[in-house]
């Protein structure tokens, strides 16, 4: 049969499923292999090389770098790092938990609402850590009102504190922990709880017992969603916690720039993936308990 | 259904009011006349004005705006063929590729940046705009994937089919046919993977080079030195024009209903 | 050359799984074709080797096209028209729109087109002033399915494929479009293959049935020879309802074999090629060809079953009378219902009855 050239080709690909696979995928997973793994490859490689003298990288091996972790100080900046990341996680899901569950039933209101949540997700992260800091710090609106009032006679000391870090996590992470649980919420069938109440349950039962564990996968994945970049987070405890307040983001960070100490960054960054990983085999874990009870 | 009890209520407003408030003072006090004192002294718009004024915003500006524009174009075109490879069935290596999909979702934001100022010190690539870019294609990759596997995944196949028994090639059904039917997908994708990297300070401070920086990395810069009013107007600005965006992309993508009722 | 469709010994294997079995059959020029089978029998895989969305295996035989092989064949490239049951209407095209866009690809001149879209929308009856602007979703469930039917049309193809195009639209409306479509088929001349899981749409619109069961034709025919001479008990199960007996044939009996069933009755089969002495035989009667008698009152020249009636039940055109016989086996009897009210049946449950039929009337089956 006469086919023009492109239709020779379009048939050559019709009938090789593979290589037409490979033609459309190719040049994304070139891209990804080329700037997303081999960096990770390189960074691993780095983590265990000697430091060279002058800062730089030296051909050898070692495990010294990750050996550093054993050490009281990194360990309690690991140990500070993942208690922020639940802190955080846990004050999200109490928040965010009733205003998932308040959209999900709260009928032609619904999508305002939860414009609302999206919203400040779209917002620049900066600009809302700036936010922040407009607020808390010691010339700050709260403090200013506070003064005004007559509450306190001097600033209370609030920008870079722990508190301040954990405030600024939280208020960085909410819409993430939202978002999931309420569409797990907004897919369960309500007539549920009408049965519940049939069959004589109050309502702290209903939720406890319905509700509640209906909606464990968007809790699962609304965890996930917040833990995780809470732990890798250096922007917000940077600008928030000033210098007293190092997480291994920052730790991670200081090794690359000031301290250039790159082997021992890169080794800092692969326990701080380790941890990562570890958060999303939890995460994975439960939901997939999760299917198979379905 | 049973009404939502008040402390519910209450507890929810007070959830709404911590998400929204800081950003309503911010953008009140961008139009303060008073450079130190949070006290209000009146409406000004010279916060605005003194953007202008500033080089370095400026230039970060149009830094952002290339950078975003650029990484959006190429992270939008290669993960909608991504997408594309993997919603038409099995190949070799399909479950690799997933897997691959997952890193960058789960690594965290400066652990990509430090891994590829590694690689570009390795290859001896001179740091500016061009390996913030590559930087940002490389993270917004994943997020237009997914977005455009689910609309592929809403879309009926025998639109496609339709067309080719109708005398439609592959390449004439693809741009009659399947993209019209993704740009709304495509849409929210290039949406997400625009405002990501528009937004981007972490990543971009380790690939940036000197000279180079793009708007987060000035404000930060800002940020770090001292506060003024003008931080305010720039993050307004930044704000609205998010908002705007949002808003616009959102009506395209809606007036476009996918098959059927 | 009066064969539009030749499938050739096809088969097609996707992973494991061989959905369509070394299948062969023709269709006639101009001809109503069915392909009827329940879900995963093999029919859609069928008509998508037909419409060139699958390739048959390498050694999986030939599918031809107007005599010519087609094979490796891209859709675009086979000139067919194709309705499907999601009716694929393109939802960011108007009416008009998706009726030209067939015309456009093939390079109709731009002078023709609009011409044409209006005449095939008026072949469907829907007026081009009206729905031509609209865009599908703003139609109903059967305005889009005529529009679909519209958009393959105006091709003039010589074969028209439908997979099963009225699944989606209520009962009225479906009888109506069969109706309408049958009368296209013959007005246009356009040969049509249509695939259904409904035995009765098919019965009522084809000239030839193609009946498929576990990736093979299990029977081919005209609706009459389906349907009153099904060859296997699926074909017999699936296309109407069906009586089964079982027995052993004893001895010829003038031009027939006298038989004895599994319960120990006799009853009489006439000459088949499935049927020798000593072989067991399975036999289909349809519930409407039984027929109930008092004891002793049976016709001469027709089988006989005794048996004790266990169910009347209601139908409104007809009634249902279960019978059962030895050994533990329930036979329905298909009577036209003359009136309950005014002259109710003479059998209750209970009963002892005869149920009679006459031996031209039991259908051979082979097995599955």
């Amino acid at each position: 049969m006469n086919r023009s050239p492109r239709r020779a080709v379009l048939a050559w690909f019709a009938a090789r499923p593979g290589w037409r696979a490979f033609g459309l995928a190719g040049p994304a997973v070139v891209w990804l292999l080329a700037f997303f793994l081999i960096p990770l490859g390189l960074m691993l490689g780095t983590s265990v090389m000697p430091r060279g003298v002058y800062g730089g990288v030296e051909w050898g091996f070692t495990f010294e770098h990750y050996g550093r972790f054993a050490d009281r100080m990194y360990l309690s900046i690991l140990w500070r790092t993942a208690q922020d990341a639940g802190i955080t996680t846990l004050i999200c899901l109490l928040m965010g938990y009733p205003v998932a569950y308040v959209i999900a039933r709260s009928g032609p209101w619904k999508n305002f609402l939860l414009f609302l949540v999206v919203l400040p997700f779209w917002t620049s992260f900066l600009v809302r850590t700036f936010a922040m800091i407009f607020l808390l710090r010691d010339t700050g609106l709260i403090n200013a009102m506070l003064l005004r009032f007559g509450l306190i006679a001097e600033p209370i000391q609030m920008l870079y504190t722990p508190w301040a870090v954990l405030v600024g996590l939280v208020y960085g992470f909410l819409p993430f922990m939202v978002l999931p649980i309420y569409a797990s919420l907004e897919k369960m069938d309500w007539t549920l709880l009408e049965a519940a109440e049939v069959l004589g349950a109050r309502p702290a039962a209903r939720f406890l017992r319905i509700t509640l564990p209906l909606s464990l996968p968007g809790v699962a994945a609304g965890c996930c969603l917040v833990f995780i970049p809470s732990l890798g987070s250096f922007l917000t405890s940077d600008l928030l916690g000033g210098a007293k307040q190092i997480l291994i983001g920052n730790l991670v960070q200081n090794q690359f720039t000031s301290a250039r100490n790159w082997p021992f960054g890169s080794a800092a960054s692969f326990v701080l993936m380790a941890v990562v990983l570890v958060g999303v085999m939890v995460w994975q874990r439960i939901r997939d308990a999760d299917e198979r009870a379905i | 259904m049973n009404r939502l009890p008040s402390w519910l209520i209450v507890w929810c407003a007070g959830v709404y009011a911590f998400l929204h408030i800081p950003i309503l003072v911010l953008v009140l006090f961008s139009f303060n006349d008073s450079k130190f004192s949070v006290a209000w002294e009146g409406f000004t718009l010279k916060w605005y004005a003194r953007l202008w004024e500033r080089q370095d915003i400026v230039d970060g500006l149009v830094a952002s705006l290339w950078v975003a524009t650029t990484s959006t174009l190429i992270a939008t075109v290669l993960g909608t063929l991504l997408a594309l490879a993997l919603a038409r069935g099995a190949f070799p290596g399909r479950r690799w590729l997933e897997m691959l999909l997952y890193v960058p979702v789960v690594t965290p934001e400066i652990v990509v940046g430090i891994s590829l100022l590694v690689l570009f010190v390795a290859m001896g690539l001179p740091l500016g705009l061009t390996t913030v870019v590559i930087a940002h294609v490389a993270f917004n990759l994943t997020y237009v994937v997914v977005v455009v596997l689910a609309r592929l995944a809403g879309m009926d196949r025998s639109l496609e089919e339709a067309a080719m028994v109708l005398g439609a090639d592959e390449v004439t059904t693809f741009w009659r046919i399947t993209v019209p039917q993704l740009f709304p997908g495509i849409l929210s994708g290039a949406m997400l993977a625009f405002t990501m990297s528009f937004d981007d300070y972490v990543i971009t401070s380790f690939v940036t080079g000197p000279g180079s920086g793009t708007l987060p990395v000035v404000v930060y810069t800002m940020v770090r030195k001292n506060i003024e009013p003008s931080i305010n107007a720039i993050s307004t600005l930044v704000l609205v024009g998010t908002v705007i965006l949002v808003t616009l992309a959102d009506r395209w993508g809606r007036n476009r209903p996918l098959a059927g009722p | 050359m009066d064969d539009v469709v030749e499938f050739v010994r096809v088969s097609k294997t996707f992973a494991a799984y061989r959905a369509v079995d070394n299948i062969s059959f023709e269709v006639r020029r101009g001809e109503f074709f069915s392909i009827l089978g329940p879900s995963g029998c093999g029919k859609t895989t069928t008509l998508r080797l037909l419409a060139g969305f699958e390739q048959p295996d390498a050694d999986g035989g030939e599918v031809r096209l107007l005599g010519e092989r087609v094979n490796e064949r891209r859709p675009y490239e086979r000139q067919i028209a194709m309705v499907f049951q999601s009716y694929a209407l393109f939802p960011h095209l108007s009416v008009e729109r998706n009726v030209a866009f067939g015309l456009e690809m093939r390079a109709v001149s731009a002078s023709d087109v609009p011409k044409r879209v209006a005449a095939a929308l008026e072949l469907v009856r829907l007026d081009p002033g009206v729905f031509g602007r609209r865009m599908p979703a703003q139609l109903s469930g059967g305005q889009r399915q005529r529009v679909a039917l519209a958009r393959a049309l105006v091709l003039e193809p010589a074969l028209l494929l439908l997979d099963e195009p009225l699944g989606a639209i209520d009962l009225k409306l479906r009888k109506e479009m069969q109706f309408e479509l049958k009368q296209l088929n013959r007005q246009l001349g356009t040969t049509f293959v249509y695939v259904t899981h409904d035995q009765e749409e098919a019965l009522t619109m084809s000239d030839r049935i193609a009946v498929m069961s576990n990736s093979r034709i299990a029977q081919l025919g005209s609706p009459a020879e389906i349907y009153e001479n099904p060859r296997t008990p699926f074909v017999a199960r699936f296309i109407g309802e069906s009586n089964f007996l079982e027995g052993t044939a004893v001895e010829p009996d003038g031009e027939g074999w006298l038989v004895v069933d599994d319960g120990g009755h006799r009853w009489h089969l006439p000459a088949g090629p499935g049927v020798a002495g000593g072989r067991r035989v399975s036999v289909a009667v349809r519930p409407e060809w039984l027929d109930l008698f008092r004891p002793g009152e049976t016709p001469a020249g027709e089988n006989v079953l005794p048996g004790i009636v266990r169910d009347v039940v209601y139908l409104g055109e007809t009634l249902h009378v279960v019978v059962r016989v030895a050994p533990e086996r329930d036979l329905t009897v298909a009577l036209r219902n003359e009136g309950q009210l005014a002259r109710p049946l003479p059998w209750a449950r209970g009963d002892a009855v005869h149920l009679g039929w006459l031996p031209g009337d039991s259908q051979v089956l082979e097995a599955d």
